[in-house]
């Protein structure tokens, strides 16, 4: 029998996909990734000027550059779901147990690529996102200097960095992608797809392959067209949702030059990353050295031992409420995590401008001049007033509501958790003028 | 040739056997050693290959004025050709007092994220998670795990020189 007709189980529908999803997005990274090596030229002085090119200048460069990253997005998420449809149906389970632990590496491998990806995006963003990666990699007991040098490719930025990188994104990471994408697929063929899981159908590693066997041969449909139509259209819409947003959208815009002395950069991670990113912000600093190695590490580790731990019986997400309450969980965690990444409420407003004259609202000389010092001092990079203002602090519109003088004047001395102290900083008339503006907020 | 030849052969053709199955698995590890030297040299080598530390000049004495903190640039110890702009580093310079200067290292000791001195609010800032230092570079606020790092710092005749460092990478127990 044909490979392509092979029989699948019967109700394999919609939720079935996604891996084949993700397969058609990797084929699209392929050749979109090598038409853009035809363009790029991966030298840590020129790669800038040819990202340019490619997007100002090569016929369709703009749309191939949209097109490779929006590829890289629609293959994470299709990964991510699929990965979440295994485990809520407990797909994993006898005998597939290789088939998840492939899986489980294909998915951080996809992640990796995204990274290296982004890297190659050779902006200042690029160069110093590899610098927090090295950073990352430096927590790594006992050998992370060593780590964060091969990284970088020397122990600053420089000519082989990016060399570096382009061989990570082009070949070594492919290379193990292709390995793995192959033996996922044949353990796909050789065990079969799950069945969909019914409530009280258990797996029984002693009886599954000859019921498994038995039930294909009774109930199973070939795979062409019966299965894989479903398949091919999900496949081609997704594809098709890809390039409708590389047209209408466009790929990232390149920032500055990649120059490791502009420190005007404020580097931030594509959207896959950004909710990792925000839990640095938010982890306590006293753990956080520890967690950026153990937290990775962990989860890895907790994967690949899922199918070893619990390989048998329930498969039906109702029998199995703990799971699909984990799922739902990690989701709420990792899209808050996002949504808190997207606003960055802990970065200072380096953008801030002075307080308007609406905002400070007084004609008094003290007042005016502490909302100049409100500013100047870098108060407002991190508190608001009115609708000027960061985030990182709490709004202080209407302080004067909530906090005496004495309160006041203690705080800003001292400082705070997360707040510096100002007494070295400002003079007495400064605090005096400053004590003074806030005073005068009543009002949001 | 009969069937009691074939036995009494058997024994000299295990001994050839055995002779070929070492000879190809030592040739195979051989030409994979030696091939693998170059391999493993080019993915080691910015562990090999030691940086030298040079002096930098970044500018000349009377141009800092004392208490004021400056962006200074200077090129990497040991540039490639194809370099180009990857090759500049950046500090922050502060002129002390007279010949006395403190250069502080312009990552982030959290993740290493570019800080930013604010010249009126005296602190450097990070964009990236809210790290905040005193001018004297101990952690004021945020998640940094210790102040920034110095770069050694010399006044040569009239100008002043920093030494080309590392990118400060914060370990495990910082």
């Amino acid at each position: 029998m044909p490979l392509i007709k092979h029989p699948v189980p019967p109700g394999s529908k919609w939720s079935y996909v996604f891996g084949s999803a993700t397969l058609f997005c990797l084929v699209l990274q392929v050749i979109t990734g090598v038409a853009l090596s035809l363009l790029y030229q991966p030298s840590s002085s020129e790669a800038y000027k040819s990202l340019q090119f490619i997007t100002n200048d090569a016929a369709f460069g703009n749309v191939l550059r949209g097109i490779h990253y929006f590829g890289a997005s629609a293959m994470i998420i299709m990964v991510s779901i699929h990965m979440m449809r295994v485990y809520i149906t407990a797909a994993y389970k006898y005998p597939r147990e290789m088939t998840w632990i492939s899986g489980v590496i294909l998915f951080f491998m996809t992640i990796a690529m995204g990274f290296t990806g982004q890297l190659l995006r050779w902006d200042s963003n690029g160069v110093w996102s590899s610098v927090v990666a090295a950073e990352q990699l430096g927590r790594i007991p006992f050998i992370g200097k060593w780590a964060a040098r091969l990284l970088l490719g020397g122990d600053t930025i420089g000519g082989h960095s990016l060399s570096r990188f382009y061989s990570y994104h082009v070949f070594i990471i492919p290379a193990i992608i292709f390995l793995f994408v192959g033996y996922h697929l044949m353990l796909v063929i050789r065990n079969g797809i799950s069945e969909p899981a019914k409530v009280g159908q258990l797996v029984d590693p002693k009886t599954y392959r000859a019921w498994y066997k038995q039930m294909l041969m009774e109930k199973g449909i070939p795979f062409w067209p019966y299965a894989a139509w479903r398949d091919v259209i999900f496949g081609a819409l997704t594809i098709i949702t890809i390039i409708l947003l590389a047209i209408f959208i466009g790929p990232p815009a390149l920032t500055g030059p990649p120059n490791p002395a502009s420190l005007n950069a404020n580097p931030s991670p594509d959207w896959y990353m950004l909710s990792i990113f925000s839990l640095f912000a938010l982890m306590p600093p006293k753990i956080e050295s520890y967690m950026i190695i153990i937290g990775p590490g962990l989860t890895i580790l907790i994967l690949l031992a899922l199918p070893f731990v619990s390989n048998k019986g329930e498969r039906h997400p109702i029998r199995r409420p703990w799971a699909v309450f984990g799922s739902v969980c990690v989701i709420v965690f990792v899209f808050s995590l996002f949504l808190l990444g997207e606003r960055s409420p802990w970065s200072p407003a380096f953008d801030a401008k002075p307080l308007t004259a609406k905002n400070v609202h007084s004609s008094d000389t003290i007042v005016i001049a502490g909302s100049v010092l409100f500013y100047k001092k870098g108060c407002l990079f991190c508190h608001q007033i009115n609708d000027q203002g960061g985030l990182k602090g709490p709004e202080l519109s209407d302080v004067a509501l909530r906090l005496s003088t004495g309160d006041m004047t203690i705080r800003i001395v001292n400082g705070g958790s997360n707040m510096p102290a100002y007494g070295g900083i400002l003079s007495k008339k400064e605090l005096n003028a400053i004590v003074a503006f806030l005073k005068s907020r009543k009002v949001k | 040739m009969n069937k009691d030849d074939d036995l009494k052969k058997e024994p000299e053709n295990e001994q050839r056997r055995s002779f070929l199955i070492k000879l190809s698995l030592g040739l195979s590890f051989l030409s994979a050693a030696v091939a693998g030297v170059p391999v493993l040299a080019a993915i080691f080598a910015p562990l090999i290959e030691k940086t030298p530390k040079l002096w930098r000049k970044v500018g000349e004495l009377e141009t800092f004025k004392v208490g004021t903190t400056n962006l200074v640039t200077f090129e990497n110890a040991d540039p490639e050709k194809w370099s180009g702009v990857t090759s500049k580093s950046a500090a922050w310079l502060r002129r002390d007092e007279g010949d006395k200067f403190t250069a502080f290292s312009a990552n982030c000791t959290h993740l290493g994220c570019p800080v930013r001195w604010e010249a009126d609010a005296h602190l450097f800032m990070c964009p990236c998670h809210g790290g905040v230092y005193y001018k004297d570079g101990s952690v004021a606020a945020g998640p940094p795990p210790k102040a920034l790092v110095q770069y050694p710092v010399r006044v040569n005749k009239n100008s002043i020189e920093i030494q080309t460092s590392a990118i400060p990478i914060t370990n495990i127990s910082a």
